[in-house]
């Protein structure tokens, strides 16, 4: 199943909350008044905020009617950009960088550790509902690979006995901490100091 | 001028060109998908590769602007490299499925890979498979085969102003469709396979019909509107298989409607092959002796001031005069070719036509609608009114409301009072429509029918006489006519001055004092049947038909050379593409077998003496396919007096409107998706 395909529920209606109201009015004032469109992307994003982390049909048409667009344009655009899902995901939606430096510091592991634990295909929601994985090109975090993203957070610095304990945490639904799992503070250097006792920089 | 030298050749161009035009001035073809003239530039098919002196790499040339002192190459090595290239990678997802696609014979993907493609292919992997889409009854897709080049993309949303196809996703998953799959809602939907180069959108109804060179090509003209589009008629022995557009830039340009294309399956259904007698109460068939003798007694047995005819829709000028004349004979001038009640002055020929030209539009600077729909009266006209507004931002104004038009217009009122108020000069608008240059006023048959259609007209001609703005250069006045026949018939004076001011024609037909009614390819006038005697004589069994006690078949406008007048006053001439079907005769054959029974041979016409005196008696003729000939209005006040009038324009069936797309299926299913999508809405 791809996130890129028209989910077969859909729910009827979708209506921005008060809140994203306010956020939606505070968004178009950076557009002149002509270019109203150009706010269709932040709106696609509070909407799938708004809509358990993916966006139905219904909020298509409505940030069309919202921006005075034809309904395909704001499909055409939802479909281009990968962050935007037309289908349901996980709770916790994992998204494992397979891209060269994560791969050949083992992203494939990780796959394999997903598949068993979560749900053998991507996009697929996991027994108890709560879970989803997909494969995503790289999230720009070479430096700590391999990693996943869980929905806003990046999981780092990953092998496979991290990798089962935060996945068995999301399947109890309690999501372990973010960061790096070899203790490394962001991306700085694991030791302090160079082999010739200068410390880094 | 500035200069490009292209392959060593020197050329002066037009500021603003691409270099891609400029090859087409130095007559270099360039080879290429996405780039067309009538569209946006997109260059994303990359087919048009050249070489540019002091550019390491080829450029796009439909996207470069053309500069002084450009030095162009288009046939070198580099060059062909890279079109070979490129055709690789157009070719690594393209099905090898020529045999059984519609488009071979007339494919470019097939014609280029073949002059500037390389003969094998360095893909070993697997084809990418795309799923069909539904895109309507006339849009048969074969997604796999598509190069993504976004002609129709690109058409839909500039030049029908229906934005409902798009690309979805990206790279490899890149698909063409439109929004889940809905039938487009447009009457211009069908040019996208005129336009998609390869085979991913084709005709539906054409499918596996025909390959495009066993097809008989005529170059002929449209009749399913007054515009007059210029078709090509598409045969295989007898049968029309399919109508495509005839690029003419006066008219319309490379697209026509969907009606004028695939109106041509209703010519092989319900067709008129022999003459029927209506007996038993029921119509058998017979000869045509029979036939004409029955109809030889009739006119002998009843009162010449009696007999009436009516002139329908898509008959030609020919067959027209000989159906006067032939009334002439018989001592009758009731003869009429409106379906209703509407005003005509004929004394003047601006008077009857829409003299801003159609291509005009695109000069204009202010366009008035009044109580017309233009989108489903004249296509083709619509399609230039958003031209206009689309790259000149011409402002748009009606009064009524015709609906959606595609593009954005001001409705001003829908009463004929809010008309007095603007020719009165008391209103904002007045100022506005003053201070423009060229403007265009539309008025629609749907005015011209109310009570107060008298007033409109002759008060707006008065006040566009009188601000000068009827002039040789710019004439604002305009009417648009429905029907093919319209302006033509009104040249040949088929009414009598006296029906045409007071409908005496439509008076009489109501209070039944006819007692013979000569249908001529009639099917759209409303009236009760009482005790009439009705001849009907046309193509297709159809409402005139079925009414009718003498039925006379004769051929349909692909089967019989004629000349229509478009409603610019345009003369254009309809070939002959195909042969009428079983027993039918050309109308004014039928007439002729009239006039010898009558004993009058002396009357008898020949087709080449028809067409020598229709082109005589046309007011303002210049010459085959050119604009009349312009002659100062001599304004005649016409008094007249106000009526307030509520301005409806009158909605049309568009895909039944007469009787060939009437027995059309395509049509009937097109309208069938327009009726139910209307009814659900377009919001779901």
């Amino acid at each position: 199943m791809s996130l890129k395909q028209v989910h077969s529920e859909q729910p009827k209606e979708f209506k921005f909350s008060n809140e994203n109201l306010i956020k939606a009015e505070e968004i178009l004032k950076r557009y002149p008044e002509k270019n109203r469109k150009s706010a269709v992307m932040p709106f696609l994003y509070l909407a799938q905020r708004q809509n358990n982390n993916w966006i139905p049909l219904a909020a298509l048409k409505y940030i069309a009617k919202y921006l005075s667009m034809p309904y395909i344009s704001v499909y055409e655009i939802a479909t281009f950009y990968t962050m935007y899902n037309l289908a349901p995901v996980g709770k916790h939606f994992v998204q494992v960088c397979t891209t060269t430096p994560c791969l050949i510091r083992g992203a494939d592991k990780i796959v394999k550790l997903c598949k068993e634990k979560i749900s053998p295909n991507e996009n697929k929601l996991s027994k108890d509902g709560i879970c989803s994985w997909m494969e995503v090109e790289c999230l720009g975090a070479c430096v700590s690979a391999p990693m996943i993203q869980i929905n806003d957070d990046y999981y780092e610095d990953l092998d496979e006995k991290s990798t089962i304990e935060i996945l068995d945490s999301l399947i109890k639904d309690k999501p372990l901490k973010p960061g790096s799992y070899r203790g490394r503070k962001n991306t700085a250097p694991e030791k302090k100091q160079l082999k010739n006792g200068e410390n880094y920089a | 001028m500035p200069k490009i030298n292209i392959n060593g050749q020197e050329i002066e161009f037009e500021k603003g060109m691409t270099v891609l035009q400029a090859c087409e001035l130095a007559h270099v073809e360039i080879p290429r998908f996405c780039y067309h003239e009538k569209l946006s530039i997109a260059g994303n098919c990359r087919m048009c590769l050249v070489e540019m002196e002091k550019s390491s790499k080829p450029i796009a040339s439909c996207a470069m602007p053309a500069v002084e002192g450009m030095n162009i190459k288009t046939n070198t090595a580099f060059v062909e490299k890279a079109r070979k290239g490129v055709m690789e990678f157009l070719l690594a997802n393209h099905p090898l499925d020529c045999p059984v696609c519609d488009q071979g014979g007339e494919c470019d993907l097939q014609d280029q890979s073949m002059f500037y493609g390389i003969d094998k292919s360095r893909f070993v992997e697997n084809k990418r498979q795309v799923k069909e889409k539904y895109m309507g009854p006339l849009i048969k897709t074969q997604m796999t085969r598509c190069i993504h080049c976004t002609r129709c993309v690109r058409f839909a949303t500039e030049v029908a102003g229906v934005p409902e196809i798009c690309a979805i996703g990206r790279g490899e998953n890149m698909e063409i469709t439109t929004y889940l799959e809905k039938a487009m809602e447009s009457e211009l939907s069908a040019n996208v396979i005129d336009l998609c180069p390869v085979g991913a959108l084709t005709s539906k109804p054409y499918a596996f019909e025909a390959r495009p060179w066993e097809l008989k090509k005529t170059e002929s003209i449209d009749v399913m509107d007054a515009v007059g589009s210029n078709i090509r008629v598409d045969s295989y022995n007898w049968e029309v298989k399919r109508i495509l557009p005839r690029l003419n830039n006066e008219i319309n340009e490379e697209w026509i409607s969907d009606k004028t294309r695939y109106s041509c399956d209703g010519l092989l259904k319900q067709r008129l092959d022999a003459p029927y007698i209506k007996k038993d109460n029921r119509l058998q068939k017979s000869s045509w002796e029979e036939a004409i003798d029955l109809v030889f007694n009739k006119i002998k047995a009843i009162n010449s001031n009696e007999i009436a005819g009516h002139i329908g829709d898509m008959v030609n000028l020919e067959n027209a005069l000989a159906f006067k004349k032939l009334f002439k004979i018989l001592n009758s001038n009731n003869i009429e070719f409106r379906e209703k009640k509407f005003y005509v002055n004929s004394s003047e020929k601006i008077n009857y036509l829409f003299n801003s030209s159609i291509r005009g539009i695109e000069d204009s600077d202010l366009i008035l609608l009044i109580g017309t729909n233009p989108r489903h009266e004249a296509t083709m006209l619509n399609a230039r009114i958003r031209k206009a507004y689309v790259q000149k931002k011409t402002p748009i104004f009606s009064i009524g409301n015709p609906g959606d038009l595609t593009y954005d217009y001001t409705i001003l009122g829908n009463k004929s009072d809010d008309i007095k108020k603007i020719l009165n000069k008391e209103v904002e608008f007045s100022k506005k429509l003053l201070s423009s240059k060229k403007p265009i006023i539309i008025i629609g048959e749907s005015t011209l029918s109310l009570k107060s259609g008298k007033y409109i007209f002759e008060e707006v001609k008065n006040f566009l006489n009188k601000n000068n703005f009827i002039k040789k250069d710019w004439n604002a006045l305009n009417f648009l006519p429905q029907n093919a026949s319209t302006v033509g018939l009104i040249d040949l004076k088929i009414l009598s001055k006296e029906n045409e001011k007071d409908y005496s024609f439509f008076k009489k037909l109501n209070n039944s004092e006819f007692k013979l009614l000569y249908l001529l390819g009639s099917d759209n006038l409303e009236f009760k049947k009482n005790n009439e005697f009705i001849i009907y004589q046309g193509s297709h069994g159809d409402r005139g038909a079925e009414i009718a006690d003498v039925v006379l078949p004769s051929p349909a406008y692909t089967e019989q050379n004629g000349l229509y007048e478009n409603l610019e006053g345009r003369i254009q001439e309809c070939k002959k593409a195909s042969y009428p079907i079983g027993e039918a005769l050309e109308d004014w054959k039928i007439f002729n077998l009239i006039i010898k029974k009558l004993n009058k041979t002396e009357d008898l016409s020949t087709f080449n003496l028809l067409r020598k005196e229709v082109l005589n008696s046309i007011p303002n003729f210049s010459k085959l396919n050119e604009l009349p000939v312009y002659k100062d209005s001599f304004n005649k006040n016409n008094e007249t007096n106000f009526i307030s009038d509520d301005i409806l324009i009158k909605e049309l069936d568009y895909f039944y409107t007469n009787s060939i797309s009437r027995a059309s299926k395509t049509m009937s299913e097109c309208r069938q998706i327009t009726r139910s999508s209307k009814k659900t809405g377009t919001d779901n």
